[in-house]
């Protein structure tokens, strides 16, 4: 039983960190995930700690982050990836004071051994909203990437895309860090996208290719911890990064 | 008598302090072409993006339609580093049907076949007719152009022009258009709006654009061929 939730569980996470992955990657903040994934480190341990739920934990202290992010790059200008690499390095800093010796390589990889069927249910309903509302925004933050003129000429509030984007790219952070932990989110989120990226020639291959390629990834991984006892965290990014090796060899046979 | 289309009136439009736009007041009747004409840093592309709401302004102006389109200078544009986007999936922006996109292309003389092309590989050229129908699937009744043959070479430059001045005939369309080439202006213009951070001139190209007005635009010697013909 506690199997078969993980396993539903991981494969919508990925697939929806896999999606909003591929519109990351386009605006070239895909790495942002890594910085948000461990800026969680602080929720992750407060949820160690005082044992509730560590994505609530992750998720408080993402969207904490976040606007901070914003409202800084608002004010500032500064590049955001500058201003996110500000605020996870204090995360991370604020976390190691208090996290304890044992619950250090949880929190870093993650720990789906104590998923239960409701947490698990309620992961896998989140992702499918998330991946609705990243569907509708999608196209209308391919276009503000090409000229945010032209989007906000085509009626694109781009302002209030970007704070749904950066809700969605939360969330999922927060959901990520349920399976991988809050050192690799960024590895969910990139990988798929640049492998799907290598296999596409549209938007619509592109995305979706992100989507299944990340649950591909997640599934394989959670199947090849069952088997062999290996933490679930680390081989699903391997999972990951194989399927991407691999696409390369699809992409160099293809010209 | 056209209807007017855009009034501007004292419009003004500053950065950090620097006036960029000062008092600037003229208007545009349906079916006209104005060319806007300035040297570098003379505020014409603050204006294209001022009369779309794109930053803030001082003083009024009104449209009397909602069916605008716009270009941006091509090299504003992001083509390098977005996802694999296919040019088919560049005019599905737009919430317009595949038979508006291939009529668009007939009218623009570019091969169907481009659409399943990435929307990065084209060339300076292709890319241009591509985002010159873009701007025209959607039957806008205004176009604002910005420097729409920049990087262009000479004769890719002729085809744009007769492009868009076909599409002018045909569908009467309003075209602002922001240009350095004043061929462009003897060619194609009905009116001109010369400005340096405010209007230096308004009217007629043939009547306004004397050698006098061109060295007091450009601030030196233009030399000056004017056009016998349209």
């Amino acid at each position: 039983m506690g199997f078969v939730v993980v396993l539903i569980m991981s494969a919508f996470i990925g697939g929806v960190a896999g999606y909003l992955g591929s519109l990351m990657l386009s605006k070239r903040m895909a790495l942002i995930a890594g910085p948000l994934g461990h800026l969680t480190l602080p929720g992750i341990t407060l949820a160690l700690i005082y044992g509730f739920d560590v994505s609530l934990g992750a998720f408080f202290f993402v969207v904490l982050g976040i606007i901070v992010i914003w409202l800084v790059e608002m004010r500032t200008k500064l590049p955001m990836e500058a201003i996110t690499a500000i605020v996870f390095a204090s995360g991370v800093a604020t976390s190691f004071l208090f996290l304890p010796e044992d619950k250090t390589v949880p929190a870093l990889i993650g720990d789906v051994s104590q998923i239960s069927p409701e947490a698990g249910a309620i992961a896998a309903i989140l992702s499918l909203v998330i991946l609705f509302v990243t569907k509708k925004i999608f196209s209308k933050m391919v276009l503000v990437s090409i000229s945010e003129d032209l989007a906000r000429v085509q009626g694109i509030d781009a302002r209030k895309l970007n704070f749904i984007y950066l809700a969605c790219i939360g969330l999922v952070v927060s959901l990520g860090v349920r399976i991988v932990g809050g050192l690799m989110t960024a590895a969910i989120v990139a990988i798929p996208a640049c492998t799907s990226r290598n296999l596409s020639k549209n938007l619509l291959q592109y995305s979706y290719g992100g989507m299944i390629l990340g649950s591909l990834g997640c599934v394989l991984g959670i199947g090849i911890a069952e088997l062999t006892g290996i933490s679930a965290g680390p081989l699903i990014v391997i999972v990951s990064t194989l399927l991407f090796l691999l696409s390369l060899i699809a992409k160099r046979e293809e010209t | 008598m056209p209807k007017t289309i855009l009034k501007v009136e004292k419009l003004n439009v500053s950065f950090d302090g620097e006036e960029v736009i000062k008092d600037l007041s003229f208007e545009v009747k349906e079916g006209e072409v104005l060319v806007i004409l300035g040297p570098n840093g003379a505020g014409k592309t603050t204006l294209l993006r001022a009369l779309l709401g794109l930053i803030p302004y001082t003083g009024k102006f009104a449209w009397a339609t909602e069916n605008i389109s716009y270009l941006p200078p091509q090299e504003l544009l992001q083509r390098k580093g977005l996802p694999p986007l296919s040019i088919e999936d560049f005019f599905r922006f737009k919430n317009v049907s595949i038979e508006r996109i291939l009529k668009i292309f007939e009218l623009v003389e570019l091969d169907p076949s481009l659409l399943k092309r990435r929307y990065g590989a084209l060339s300076t050229g292709q890319f241009q007719r591509i985002i010159i129908a873009w701007a025209l699937v959607d039957d806008p009744s205004v176009l604002l152009f910005d420097e729409p043959t920049s990087g262009i070479d000479i004769g890719g430059q002729e085809t744009i022009y007769s492009l868009l001045h076909r599409f002018w005939k045909e569908r009467n369309l309003t075209i602002l258009l922001v240009t350095h080439d004043l061929n462009v202006v003897w060619e194609h213009a009905e009116t001109v709006l010369c400005m340096n951070k405010e209007k230096l001139c308004y009217g007629n190209p043939r009547k306004v654009l004397t050698p006098e007005e061109l060295e007091r635009i450009y601030g030196t010697g233009i030399k000056y061929y004017e056009h016998a013909h349209r």
